[in-house]
């Protein structure tokens, strides 16, 4: 499957939803590789397109990376205080993970209920807060943990984020705060509770 | 977006107040094949120049005893952050300059008004390690750009409109671009970016007028390919790296084009056993067929993140009483490099290093392979230092050839050291992935050094160098241009300014500080007669990096420069 196949056959919904039909199937073997199929980005009606959707209520999130990459992430896999750990929505009924966008792609994290500012609080569950993992400075991926700070730290450039206060900008060339995903746990799992507070993405490009 | 389209003929027929109509007068002179290989001096058609990528202007107008004459004209702001790295490109009067964020601006060249703008509508959810773009090619009657998620794209000189665009590669997968195409007898060639995120490099040709690909050339072979044999384990030369960043140069004369390669993928050489072909490496490639005709790596098995990226300039010179016909080329590596060019090959004549380096143990002096100290080997588990840094004794921004004085202008940089530990890093489509995590770099300089940033200049055939001009506060991330008016110009430097040397004998003639740093090249042009200097002033990318470094190091030096691009264009003053 490539783009110009996908480009070159526009034509009829029936086609659309075959080929999303063949996705999911080969989605469910590539599960969790993190592997974004390139040609949803240019569909024009984005909502008819699941993997490029932003986290909608009633998501579940599966591993990005590491040994439990594709599998459906518990409160119990949070280390309690830190790291975060990155992650992609998951639709659940079909399994459809949303990695189509790298605009999707969140943090989450399990800090102590009583650390949390207010705002966070409210959009928090059992200690679990999710941001957009997607640094407001140039994009590159929020994917490390400082210990001495308890900050979440971007890699490029050294921005950081208290998780503990809504992701507010403690250090770095980051001009604003990381969108936050509120969530809520279900029979252990973390599930997306309403859709993201902010605007994931940065202004540079 | 500032056109003229739409407004009554009447109003253009007013006395020509349209820029558009003034600028572009009879007609844009469209750019052949015969112009590239022969540019007039008054123009500035490529980003190095000439196709053997001298960065020279013959222009003399403007010469070491006027230049202190020198006075900004114009201005013009490009209203866009982060480094930019092109130089203005002149034809006929008609400047064009490429912006982060792959924004193209066209401007009348001697007044400053502006033409037309391009700017790229990019995904939602492309982000590049490297926002830049190193300039526009011309050919024809259009504009060449690499659009930054890795695409090439055609757009019309006299409005800019896009007439083609063509695909280079999937951004999901870790590529992009941000290189200035090259173009030969009507093909464009493009590379791509990716080196930190696990991609295999390529040089691809497009036809100008159509967009069409025309060939594809992988510098990583595939099992069976030429070279295949140095990576030794399976599906490492899927990931290889080898990108190919920096623009190619070309010899007419042997109707080759010669491309530079990146680091070697991931970053520690023990993750890829074998030689690594053809990373950090010259290749030559055939422009009508894309063949891979000879090639000269500087470094086998890179464990540094020493790019090769630029190509070699073409710069015959003497040797032994003969005249060799050449390729020079500072590496990053901290070697200067001689090298011959033929038909079918690429030959060692001889290296000297340009600044203290401590990896090679010696370089054969009949191939030119290095030998290297096992201890500044980095590897995984296996921490090693080594000096220069892994931003070498330079990095992309250009050396210059100045024909009149025989001598290569390098902007070197001295007096830092690296080091890297490795690991194995899993592989994510898309991520950072080069077996350290970025605050992992090791980057030092020496506590007592009197100096970073190092103008040098080699008398090229005598092989030794003639003068230098330190920088004591700075590192030297300027590209140089020189002139037939005897002349170096540079910036590059965290003070914001913008030199002028005697390139015979490296005085310093003229300086100006402007509102951001140089780290784009120069470039000079002429219109009615009057000679012009032209850069874009707006600091970004690595040089912040590292500043920020640089700070944390020595406290006393800033830790930013500010950002934002302007033009600017000198003149002497009446």
């Amino acid at each position: 499957m490539n783009k110009k196949t996908f480009e070159g056959n526009k034509a009829g919904c029936e086609d659309c939803q075959r080929r999303v039909a063949q996705r999911r199937s080969v989605l469910k073997t590539v599960l969790g590789l993190g592997v974004s199929l390139p040609f949803f980005d240019v569909v024009a009606a984005q909502a008819k397109d699941p993997a490029a959707t932003p986290p909608t209520a009633g998501d579940q999130f599966v591993f990005v990376l590491g040994d439990k990459k594709g599998e459906v992430i518990k409160v119990e896999d949070l280390a309690l205080g830190g790291p975060q750990q990155l992650a992609y929505p998951m639709e659940p009924t079909g399994s459809v993970v949303r990695d189509g966008s790298r605009l999707n792609q969140v943090l989450l994290i399990r800090l102590d209920p009583e650390q949390l500012s207010p705002e966070a609080k409210a959009n928090s569950s059992e200690g679990v807060v999710a941001y957009s993992a997607i640094c407001t400075h140039q994009g590159c991926d929020v994917s490390q943990w400082k210990t001495d700070t308890n900050t979440l730290l971007c890699v490029c450039h050294g921005s950081e984020f208290d998780p503990k206060d809504r992701a507010k900008v403690t250090f770095g060339p980051a001009p604003r705060r990381l969108a936050m995903l509120p969530v809520k746990v279900v029979d252990g799992v973390v599930v997306v509770a309403s859709a993201f507070k902010g605007k994931p993405g940065f202004m540079d490009l | 977006m500032k056109t003229m389209k739409g407004l009554p003929i009447c109003v253009a027929l007013l006395g020509g107040l349209l820029p558009i109509a003034a600028a572009y007068g009879a007609g844009y002179t469209p750019v052949t094949a015969a112009r590239l290989s022969n540019p007039e001096p008054e123009n500035w058609l490529m980003t190095r120049g000439n196709y053997q990528g001298w960065s020279y202007s013959p222009l003399d107008q403007i010469n070491a005893a006027n230049v202190k004459k020198l006075v900004p004209v114009w201005a013009y702001s490009t209203g866009v952050n982060s480094g930019h790295q092109s130089p203005p490109i002149v034809n006929n009067g008609i400047m064009f300059v490429s912006t982060p964020s792959a924004q193209v601006i066209a401007l009348d060249a001697k007044t400053g008004a502006p033409l037309w703008r391009y700017k790229r509508e990019l995904p939602d959810d492309f982000s590049a390690l490297h926002n830049t773009n190193r300039g526009v090619a011309l050919y024809g009657d259009k504009v060449y750009v690499t659009g930054l998620e890795p695409v090439l794209v055609a757009l019309d000189a006299k409005t800019g409109k896009v007439v083609w665009e063509a695909t280079l590669e999937d951004y999901h997968q870790g590529y992009y671009s941000t290189m200035a195409p090259l173009i030969v007898k009507g093909k464009v060639m493009a590379g791509v970016s990716g080196g930190e995120f696990g991609v295999r490099g390529f040089v691809q040709a497009f036809d100008s007028e159509t967009g069409k690909p025309v060939w594809k050339t992988y510098t990583v072979p595939a099992p069976g390919e030429p070279g295949s044999e140095t990576w030794q384990t399976a599906d490492t030369w899927k990931r290889g790296g080898a990108s190919t960043w920096m623009t190619g140069n070309y010899d007419p004369d042997t109707n080759l084009t010669f491309w530079g390669t990146g680091n070697a993928s991931p970053w520690f050489g023990d993750q890829r056993p074998g030689d690594n072909l053809y990373t950090s490496s010259t290749v030559a490639i055939d422009p009508d067929t894309g063949a891979i005709k000879a090639h000269f790596q500087y470094h086998w098995n890179d464990s540094w993140d020493w790019d090769e990226m630029n190509a070699p300039m073409v710069v015959d010179y003497k040797k032994d009483g003969k005249t060799v016909k050449g390729l020079l080329k500072p590496a990053r590596n901290g070697y200067l490099y001689w090298l011959s060019r033929s038909s079918d090959g690429i030959g060692f004549v001889g290296a000297t290093n340009y600044v203290k380096q401590d990896v090679f143990k010696s370089i054969d002096p009949k191939t030119g392979r290095p030998s290297y100290n096992a201890d500044k080997v980095p590897g995984t588990g296996k921490k090693a230092s080594f000096c220069p840094s892994l931003w070498g004794g330079k990095d992309w921004p250009f050396e210059a050839y100045n024909p009149k004085t025989g001598m290569v202008y390098i902007p070197a940089n001295e007096n830092h050291c690296g080091f890297l530990e490795g690991k194995v890093q899993e592989y994510v489509a898309g991520k950072w992935w080069t077996g350290v995590d970025i605050p992992d770099i090791g980057f030092t300089v020496a506590k007592d050094a009197k100096f970073f940033g190092d103008i040098q200049a080699w008398d090229v055939s005598a092989g030794k160098k003639v003068w230098d001009y330190k920088f004591e506060k700075s590192m030297a991330w300027g590209p140089i241009l020189t002139t037939g008016g005897g002349l170096v110009f540079t910036g590059g430097t965290n003070d914001r300014k913008f030199r002028a040397f005697d390139a015979s004998n490296g005085k310093l003639l003229w300086q100006v500080g402007t509102n951001s740093g140089i780290t784009a090249p120069p470039s000079s042009y002429s219109v009615d007669g009057k000679q012009y200097i032209a850069v874009v002033s707006g600091w970004g990318v690595d040089p912040a990096f590292q500043q920020g470094l640089l700070h944390n190091l020595i406290p006393s030096w800033d830790a930013a420069v500010p950002e934002g691009g302007v033009i600017w264009v000198f003149a002497l003053s009446e």
